[in-house]
């Protein structure tokens, strides 16, 4: 628990609601836990309507349908228009696979405000393969329906080493299709990505050439289409502001109703992360145990504590410190001042080495079958 | 330069819209938010498709019982249209 220096809490502003962990896609680096296929259940619309209002007055303003895939829930159209009234700026994060035109347009009459494409990969071939689905010529058509009706087209790419080689084809497919943002996301390794890290993980030649590729081209297009580049932390020397902090922006709901502080937060033992079912979003928010415990720097160990850039990045990322160290309130070792920094450059070392092998382990997707593995 | 006769309109994508438990007026767009100071979002409540630089001038002017706000107002229209909040209709 959090020390005796109650922090000042601030209200959420970012509301992920993941829909449903259901997904026609198998993609072998989703954030979705391993163990998805122990939560079957849904919340209710009743429910979604309820967690909506609650986390509005709070002052949540940015909103994400997600998943799994959003577009499995046939009630998605009303959610949508909820919360539209409620003044949600809305974002479907979608694979865009059954997105039909006539179900774009009723989304936008609905009042759905953008729509977030993912594709694997610049080639039909490998962006099935990594989709476990055939799925990429309906994608494009999707984000040229998105484009038409007058959404911003904001296009995802998740980058890792099956498919980093193709940088310079990705931003031209981006441009062709007229993305006016384009996420080039480096995969984040929980999850599943984190059970295929040692196929994922570009070498850091790879990441260094992708990332010299995208700047250029950033330079480039300027203003016409907004680049976000998520960085690979494993090869930076301090971790990331996870979260901007924990409890202090951001509030997942997945989608048996469990709140967590961030979408991996499921991972972290000792929790006990409460459900939207039995506690209000603002009592979650406020005075849950899950909420509060990695709240302000009370809670940090060296060599956080005493670092003059603790209020900078809130001693990085609980889940990494927790898979890497078994311990989550430890430093993210992604620190270089942190005394397991071997432990990342062990598993680059890993990765590397696994890239040059011939026969590389096959990746494992997805799915309902392979996540009852994990039961 | 603004080009003073044109009008002014928010960017498809874009909205501006108070907040009431931040008490203070926003933009909204994919994956962000700008949070307005009072004379910032006195200015581009007027860039709703009606208005160009000289009407928004003289509304506010107006509004304020001021003069010589042009200089203001247009270079913060620069920065607005450069940020892709707003554009020319």
């Amino acid at each position: 628990m959090a020390g005796s220096n109650t922090p000042n809490i601030t209200p959420p502003r970012w509301l992920l609601a993941e829909l449903s962990y259901k997904c026609p896609l198998q993609c072998p680096y989703c954030s979705n836990p391993l163990d998805f296929a122990r939560y079957p259940q849904e919340l209710s619309t009743e429910d979604w309507k309820r967690v909506l209002s609650q986390a509005r007055k709070m002052g949540a303003v940015q909103l994400g349908f997600s998943g799994g895939e959003p577009l499995t829930r046939q009630d998605l159209p009303e959610l949508v228009a909820y919360a539209r009234e409620l003044g949600y700026y809305s974002n479907l994060i979608t694979s865009g696979y059954g997105l039909s035109e006539e179900k774009i347009l009723e989304l936008k009459n609905a009042g759905l405000d953008h729509i977030q494409v993912s594709i694997q990969a610049s080639s039909a071939d490998l962006s099935d393969h990594l989709a476990g689905t055939e799925s990429y010529a309906h994608k494009l058509q999707v984000a040229q329906w998105v484009k038409q009706h007058g959404y911003p087209m904001v296009l995802c790419v998740v980058l890792h080493r099956q498919n980093i080689h193709q940088m310079p084809e990705i931003l031209a497919m981006a441009e062709t299709l007229g993305a006016d943002y384009l996420e080039l996301a480096n995969t984040q390794y929980y999850g599943w990505a984190h059970v295929n890290r040692d196929q994922l993980l570009p070498t850091r030649e790879q990441f260094l050439e992708a990332e010299k590729i995208a700047q250029a081209y950033k330079e480039k297009v300027g203003n016409k289409m907004k680049i976000y580049y998520v960085v690979p932390d494993y090869y930076e020397d301090r971790p990331k502001a996870c979260m901007n902090g924990w409890g202090t922006t951001f509030l997942t709901i997945a989608p048996d109703g469990t709140a967590l502080p961030c979408h991996s937060a499921r991972e972290l033992p000792g929790l006990d992360c409460p459900n939207v079912k039995d506690y209000s979003i603002e009592a979650i928010w406020n005075e849950s145990k899950a909420f509060n415990f990695f709240r302000g720097t009370e809670w940090m160990q060296e060599p956080c504590r005493s670092c003059d850039e603790k209020h900078k990045d809130f001693g990085g990322c609980r889940c990494q410190a927790f898979l890497f160290n078994a311990d989550a309130a430890s430093t993210d070792p992604v620190c270089s001042k942190s005394p397991h920094r071997d432990r990342v450059d062990a598993v680059i070392a890993s990765a590397t080495e696994s890239a040059k092998t011939v026969n590389e382990k096959p990746l494992v997707f997805r799915n309902s079958k392979n996540s009852k593995n994990y039961l | 330069m603004i080009n003073s006769e044109q009008i002014l309109k928010f960017s498809p994508g874009y909205r501006l819209q108070w907040e009431e438990a931040q008490q203070k007026f926003v933009i909204l767009y994919p994956e962000g938010m700008v949070e307005l100071n009072q004379s910032s979002a006195e200015i581009l409540k007027l860039c709703d498709g009606l208005n160009n630089l000289s009407a928004i001038v003289t509304e506010l002017e107006t509004k304020f019982a001021t003069s010589g706000l042009e200089a203001d107002i247009s270079q913060f229209l620069k920065v607005a249209l450069q940020n892709g909040w707003i554009q020319y209709a």
